[in-house]
C-alpha cells in the first residue's frame, strides 16, 4: 500500500467516488417526488452552474469577483436577443451561442481586468458587470431596456421535447443534463494539471510565478472558461423561464451566487450544490412568509459564517469528521 | 439650464458624495479592509437624524450631532467585536461579512422602522432660495457646499497639520513600518474608523434630500461609494474630495443631458481610470 507513487496517488484522489453520484440521484429523486415543484428546481440547477462556475474562478484560482453576473446576463442577453431577433429558437445552438459570447467578454475583460488584484480587481469586476447593465438598459430596441424581453418561446429540445409551460418536466431534465455535462467539463479541468496549477496560483503566487508558470494566461483562460459556464447557465435561465430582463445582469445576483458558494464552501466543487440547495429551499419558503425577517436570517447567517464557518457547510461537516476521526482513533 | 446652476447641484451632490465617503476611504487605506457597510452607516445615521427630529422635535444641528455620536459608537461597538477579527482575513471573507451586515441593517430597519422612505425637515433658514447676486440658487444647496468645503478644510488641516493625521498618514503609506515605529495601527483604525462612520451618518442626514433615505439605500448606492473612493485613491482626503466633486458633477450633467443610462460613462470612465491608474487618481502607487 505505501509504494504508491505521488503520480498514483494524484490519480486515486481524482478517480469518482460512490458518492459523487449521490447529488444527481437527489436530483433525479426529487424530479418523481416533486413534480410541482419542477419549475424552483429549474432554478435550483441553474444556480447550481453559475455557483459552480464562480468555484471555478473564485475556490481554485483565487480570483475574488463581485461581477460574475455580468456573464450570466451575457448569456442570457444572448439567447434572449437571438430568439426575440433572428428566430434562433433551437435550444442547444442557442447555448452554445451564449457560451461562446460570455466566454468572449470573459477572456476580453480577463485580458484587461486580471493584470490587477484585491481592491482594484474588485471594483473593475464590479464596473464591468455595471457597465453591461447599463448597456442592456440603454441598447432598448435590442434588448427591450429595462422591461427586458419577455414572452420567449423555444424550439424542441433535439427536435423531441418541447419545453412545458405548466409543468416544467422537459426544463427539469434538460437543465439537469446541460448542468451534468457543465460538470464533468469542469471537474475534469480541476483535476487536469492546469487545474492544479490555478490552485498553485491561489496558495502561493509568487512561487508559481518562480517556477516559471505562465501565470497570466492560465488566470485568464480558467476566467474565460467560467465565464463560458456562467453564459450557460445564463441561457437556460432564459430558455426556462421565457424571459430576460436586467435583473440577470445585477449585483444582486452576482451577490447572491457568491452567498451560495461560500454557504456551501468554495474551493470544492461540490459546494455549489449544497450552497444552492440549502440556499434557495430556505428562501423559497422563508422568504415568502417573512420576506423581511427572512433577509435578517440570511444576514446574521453571513456574519456568523465570514467569522466562524470560513468554509461553508461542507467545510464545517469536513471538520466534525475530522474530530469524530480523532476520536475514534484516540 | 446655465451652466453654473448645474454645476452648483453637480457641486452640492458631490459634497453629500464626499462626506459619506470620506471616512471609507481612510479606513479602507488604514486596514484594506473592504467595508461595503459603510452606506449602512449612513443609512442608520440619517434615520437617527430624521427621526430624532420627527419625534423629539430635535433642531437640525443637535439632530446632525446625535447621529455622528450614536453611529460613531455603534461603529466602535461593531469594529471590537467583529470587524478586529477579519483584517488578517481574506477580501472575501470582508466583503461576506459585510454584506451581511447590510443585510441586517436593512432588515432591522424594515422591520423596525418600516419600508417606506423618510425625509428630514429642514429648518426654516435652510428653505428657499439665496440670492448670490450673480444667480438665485437654493440655500439648502449652498449650504451643503459651504460645509463640505469647511469640512474638507478642517480634515485636511487635521491631517496635515496635527500628530494624529502624520500617524493615520504613515499607517496608510507603510502600515508595517509605522507599526514598528511605535504606531497603534489598531487603536488608530478603531478612532478613524468612528469618526468616518459618524461623518458617513452625518452625511446620510445631509444628503437625504438629495439621495433619498429607505432601507435599500446602502446597497443603491454602494457603487458610487466605492467608485469615489477608488478613483480618488484609498486613504487620500484631498483625492476623495476632488474625486466626490467630479462624479457629482458629472452624474448631475449626464443626469440632464442623457437622461437614461447616461452613468455609463461613470462607469466606463472609472473603468479606464482604475486599468491605467489601479491606485486611483490622487493615490501612491504601490500602497
Amino acid at each position: 500500500m505505501a509504494s504508491f507513487t505521488a503520480a498514483e496517488q494524484l490519480a486515486r484522489r481524482h478517480r469518482f467516488q460512490w458518492w459523487e453520484t449521490l447529488p444527481w440521484i437527489a436530483a433525479l429523486a426529487a424530479f418523481f417526488a416533486f413534480p410541482n415543484y419542477l419549475a424552483f428546481g429549474t432554478q435550483v440547477l441553474i444556480t447550481i452552474l453559475f455557483a459552480l462556475s464562480v468555484d471555478l474562478v473564485l475556490g481554485y484560482a483565487g480570483i475574488v469577483t463581485l461581477g460574475h453576473a455580468a456573464f450570466f446576463g451575457a448569456g442570457a442577453y444572448t439567447v434572449g436577443m437571438l430568439a426575440s431577433h433572428f428566430g434562433w429558437t433551437e435550444p442547444l445552438s442557442g447555448l452554445l451561442a451564449a457560451a461562446l459570447v460570455a466566454g468572449a467578454v470573459g477572456l476580453v475583460s480577463g485580458l484587461v481586468l486580471l493584470r490587477t488584484t484585491g481592491l482594484t480587481l474588485l471594483m473593475l469586476t464590479l464596473c464591468t458587470m455595471t457597465l453591461l447593465e447599463q448597456a442592456a438598459n440603454m441598447g432598448a430596441a435590442w434588448t427591450g431596456g429595462f422591461d427586458g424581453i419577455p414572452g420567449l418561446s423555444f424550439g424542441k429540445i433535439l427536435g423531441l421535447f418541447s419545453f412545458d409551460v405548466l409543468y416544467f418536466r422537459s426544463q427539469y431534465l434538460y437543465v439537469l443534463t446541460v448542468l451534468l455535462i457543465c460538470f464533468l467539463i469542469a471537474r475534469t479541468l480541476i483535476y487536469s494539471s492546469f487545474g492544479q496549477s490555478l490552485t498553485g496560483v491561489r496558495e502561493n503566487l509568487l512561487r508559481m510565478h518562480a517556477v516559471g508558470a505562465p501565470v497570466r494566461a492560465r488566470l485568464v483562460i480558467a476566467y474565460a472558461i467560467s465565464a463560458a459556464l456562467a453564459g450557460v447557465a445564463g441561457g437556460l435561465f432564459t430558455q426556462a423561464t421565457g424571459f430576460v430582463n436586467l435583473a440577470v445582469l445585477g449585483l444582486e445576483r452576482a451577490a447572491g451566487v457568491l452567498i451560495v458558494l461560500i454557504l456551501g464552501g468554495y474551493g470544492r466543487l461540490y459546494g455549489a450544490f449544497v450552497g444552492a440547495v440549502a440556499y434557495m429551499v430556505l428562501e423559497h419558503f422563508l422568504a415568502k412568509a417573512y420576506p423581511t425577517a427572512w433577509q435578517l436570517g440570511i444576514g446574521i447567517v453571513l456574519v456568523v459564517v465570514a467569522l466562524y464557518a470560513r468554509n461553508g457547510i461542507l467545510g464545517l461537516a469536513e471538520t466534525l469528521r475530522g474530530k469524530r476521526r480523532q476520536r475514534s482513533a484516540s | 439650464m446655465d451652466l453654473i446652476t448645474i454645476l452648483l447641484g453637480g457641486l452640492a451632490s458631490g459634497m453629500v458624495l464626499f462626506i459619506v465617503s470620506v471616512g471609507l476611504s481612510v479606513t479602507m487605506g488604514l486596514m484594506g479592509f473592504v467595508n461595503l457597510a459603510h452606506g449602512g452607516f449612513a443609512m442608520l445615521g440619517g434615520y437617527v437624524i430624521a427621526l430624532s427630529m420627527q419625534h423629539w422635535g430635535l433642531p437640525f444641528g443637535w439632530a446632525l450631532l446625535l447621529g455622528f455620536i450614536a453611529i460613531a459608537a455603534l461603529s466602535v461597538v461593531l469594529e471590537r467585536l467583529f470587524y478586529s477579527r477579519l483584517y488578517r482575513a481574506g477580501e472575501l471573507d470582508q466583503v461576506l461579512f459585510t454584506i451581511g451586515l447590510v443585510f441586517v441593517m436593512t432588515a432591522s430597519v424594515t422591520l423596525g422602522i418600516g419600508p417606506t422612505s423618510q425625509s428630514v425637515v429642514l429648518p426654516d433658514w435652510l428653505k428657499g432660495q439665496t440670492d448670490l447676486g450673480f444667480i438665485q440658487y437654493r440655500t439648502y444647496s449652498l449650504a451643503l457646499i459651504a460645509a463640505g468645503s469647511l469640512l474638507v478644510l478642517a480634515l485636511w488641516l487635521g491631517f496635515e497639520r496635527t500628530r494624529f493625521g502624520a500617524r493615520i498618514r504613515a499607517a496608510v503609506d507603510n502600515r508595517r513600518m509605522a507599526s514598528s515605529l511605535g504606531v497603534d495601527v489598531g487603536r488608530l483604525f478603531t478612532v478613524t474608523f468612528a469618526i468616518g462612520s459618524g461623518l458617513a451618518a452625518v452625511g446620510g442626514g445631509l444628503g437625504a434630500e438629495i439621495l433619498g433615505l429607505d432601507p435599500n439605500y446602502p446597497l443603491r448606492y454602494l457603487v458610487y461609494f466605492l467608485i469615489v473612493v477608488s478613483v480618488g485613491g484609498l486613504g487620500r482626503v484631498t483625492g476623495v474630495f476632488f474625486a466626490a466633486l467630479l462624479i457629482g458633477v458629472l452624474d448631475f450633467v449626464l443626469k440632464i443631458y442623457f437622461p437614461k443610462g447616461g452613468t455609463i460613462f461613470i462607469y466606463a470612465l472609472t473603468l479606464m481610470l482604475l486599468l491605467a491608474r489601479p491606485q486611483g487618481l490622487f493615490g501612491k502607487k504601490g500602497s
